[in-house]
């Protein structure tokens, strides 16, 4: 505040206009000297990438003879004669749908049990949060193998309860839901940003619903949820996204429960069983980087573009409402 | 301290020792019984962890029969998947990868945060809506056109494809930069200005010093992903083998050694442990960083 106060007094009437403008001019200098590099490299690695998808995408192209202009047939050829993409896109959905509500619910609850605790909140906190960090690729072989329907612990545990196990990721029926396990157990990064939404809410919010006579039920509805909208509603646009680029879990998880030699090497496994773990950016993996679709891929690429922007602009959009609810006061 | 000065307060002197023993266990139980939910959280979050560890040291033969504990520790598995596969080949990948990336990442973020949160220009707010629309883009949404473009530059097979982009433009790093550069007063900043320093100089020698905590936690971020990282490799290395990083060996280590679990999963637990270290020495920092990505700014 001072800083600003004494640069007027200096720059009172005196100063000339010139002056000012060479100062605006330096600054606007020093502003493209900080931000030049990423301007560059935005335009390079997410400008032309994504005017270039859009050209590919009308084009046949197997990056060793030219594009090839083709009009709107990789289109019509992914909506109307091409099973496999209606599965992958099927999966993917299904992923949006379930892995999103139960990711968020899950988060919710535990960050709730965590946040009641009165004392030992660091260290649960800490052990609920450190499986996210396991590499994907680690912890779906570590699930693969705990999900084994005959020698994994969790059968086993099951099989000691009485309960009869499943075969999990050897069942097209049972596979997403075990990915969905997966991502649950791994969701500590949600439920950190959920636990400090919620230790933010006034308590006096509370104390004042407990003299209007509400009881918990009531109060979460009426004091909690509202407190903490705008990170919920970060937590399921967040994981909405997540799940429409879901690939490393579902590629290893397909192949490894299949016994593939090497995940790098092969297709066969690939979406195992039964494209069960066949997501919509595997598929388009494998069109573009084993079949050599480029220009299939690329209009895939395209319809997941329109979709998680989409979805993206529901959260940029919020966050720029926040930012001017905090400039504004 | 507390728990031995609260009783004293509590009971009288002449109440009878077993008394206040039986106290000390009623409130010892009464915080298990409180507590127990978040205990048994926490439990069930580390048994998978615990379960690959316990695993990597039992025999092939123990790890295919659904036992929890190891009858015989066999530790020299952990030498023997180095014996399997060039792991250390692979780690050394990992950490060129992962330690470059995040280099860069610091090196072009730190200038482009500073102006998105210090500085004031035109096409700021775009700026910083196209950095947070570039953070939520699936990475498969570009990847046709720069796969093109690296082939034809003649370095796929190489990291060099998953290491350059981050010396330019990062915008997870950006983003969670300028989260952290918002919480260091201006007034410091201009402090140094009116003692003759150019924007850089105020960066460098003042900004920079006071966001140490937040560079350290952009940094670790950055290193986790490009560690976990699997599509990226996959795309640019899959084919060379010599360039694979740890997460895509690791996939592929299965396969190779077909049934035998305790291998595998003592090559998983060697690929979790740098982030398992990482995490201990600094949670604090990884706390911090996750609440401030949260929409709070």
């Amino acid at each position: 505040m001072t800083s600003t106060l004494d640069s007027r007094a200096v720059a009172s009437p005196s100063a000339s206009t010139r002056t000012r403008k060479g100062n605006a001019a330096r600054r606007r200098r020093t502003v493209f000297y900080f931000i030049a590099p990423a301007m560059l490299g935005f335009l390079i690695f997410f400008g032309y990438p994504l005017i270039a998808t859009v050209y590919y995408s009308f084009t046949r192209y197997d990056l060793i003879n030219a594009p090839e202009f083709i009009g709107f047939d990789n289109y019509v050829r992914m909506f109307t004669s091409e099973p496999l993409v209606g599965t992958a896109a099927y999966n993917t959905l299904w992923l949006v749908i379930v892995l999103t509500v139960c990711r968020v619910v899950f988060a919710l609850g535990v960050a709730s049990v965590i946040s009641r605790l009165k004392s030992g909140v660091g260290l649960v906190r800490t052990l609920c949060y450190l499986p996210s960090l396991a590499p994907p690729a680690a912890a779906t072989l570590a699930f693969v193998f705990l999900f084994n329907p005959e020698y994994g612990p969790v059968n086993a545990f099951l099989d000691f309860v009485g309960i009869d196990g499943g075969l999990w990721f050897n069942d097209p029926a049972m596979s997403k839901p075990a990915l969905t396990l997966l991502v649950m157990w791994g969701s500590g990064e949600l439920m950190i940003i959920i636990l400090a939404a919620l230790l933010d809410v006034p308590q006096e919010q509370y104390e004042a619903a407990e003299l209007d006579g509400a009881g918990p039920v009531r109060r979460f509805w009426h004091v909690t949820l509202p407190s903490i909208s705008p990170v919920l509603l970060f937590g399921v646009v967040n994981s909405i996204i997540f799940a429409l680029q879901f690939f490393t879990q579902a590629i290893v998880a397909g192949s490894a429960a299949a016994g593939a030699a090497d995940v790098a090497g092969n297709t066969k496994f690939i979406g195992a069983p039964q494209n069960s773990t066949l997501t919509y950016p595997v598929w388009l993996y494998v069109q573009g980087f084993r079949y050599f679709n480029m220009g299939y891929a690329a209009a895939m690429a395209v319809l997941l573009f329109v979709v998680s922007a989409g979805f993206t602009w529901i959260l940029v959009r919020q966050l720029r409402k926040s930012q001017h609810q905090e400039e504004g006061g | 301290m507390t728990t031995l000065a609260e009783p004293r307060h509590a009971a009288p002197a002449s109440e009878p020792p077993k008394v206040r023993m039986r106290r000390k266990w009623d409130k010892k139980l009464y915080w298990i019984a409180t507590h127990s939910v978040g205990i048994a959280m926490g439990v069930i979050f580390m048994l998978p962890i615990l379960f690959v560890f316990l695993t990597a040291v039992m025999s092939s033969d123990q790890a295919l029969s659904s036992n929890f504990w190891p009858t015989e520790w066999h530790f020299e598995n952990f030498i023997e998947v180095f014996e399997k596969a060039p792991l250390l080949r692979y780690f050394g990948n990992s950490m060129l990868y992962s330690t470059l990336a995040t280099v860069g990442a610091l090196v072009s973020a730190i200038p482009a945060a500073y102006a998105l949160s210090k500085l004031k220009f035109r096409g700021q707010n775009l700026f910083f809506m196209l950095t947070v629309a570039a953070m939520m883009l699936p990475p498969q949404v570009t990847v046709v056109p720069l796969y093109d473009l690296w082939v034809r530059l003649g370095f796929t097979g190489t990291l060099i494809p998953l290491i350059a982009p981050y010396f330019f433009f990062d915008a997870f790093s950006i983003f969670l930069l300028r989260q952290f550069f918002l919480t260091i007063p201006k007034d410091y900043l201009e402090a140094a200005k009116i003692d003759g320093c150019n924007e850089f100089k105020a960066m460098v020698k003042v900004l920079i010093p006071m966001a140490k905590p937040g560079i350290a936690a952009t940094a670790m971020f950055c290193f986790l992903f490009t560690w976990n990282d699997y599509f990226g490799p996959l795309l640019y290395t899959g084919e060379t083998r010599d360039s694979w990083p740890l997460s895509l060996a690791i996939a592929s280590f299965r396969g190779m050694h077909h049934v035998e679990w305790n291998l595998t999963m003592a090559a998983t637990a060697l690929i979790m442990l740098p982030v398992i270290v990482l995490f201990v020495f600094a949670q604090k920092s990884f706390v911090k960083g996750i609440t401030f990505t949260g929409v709070k700014g």
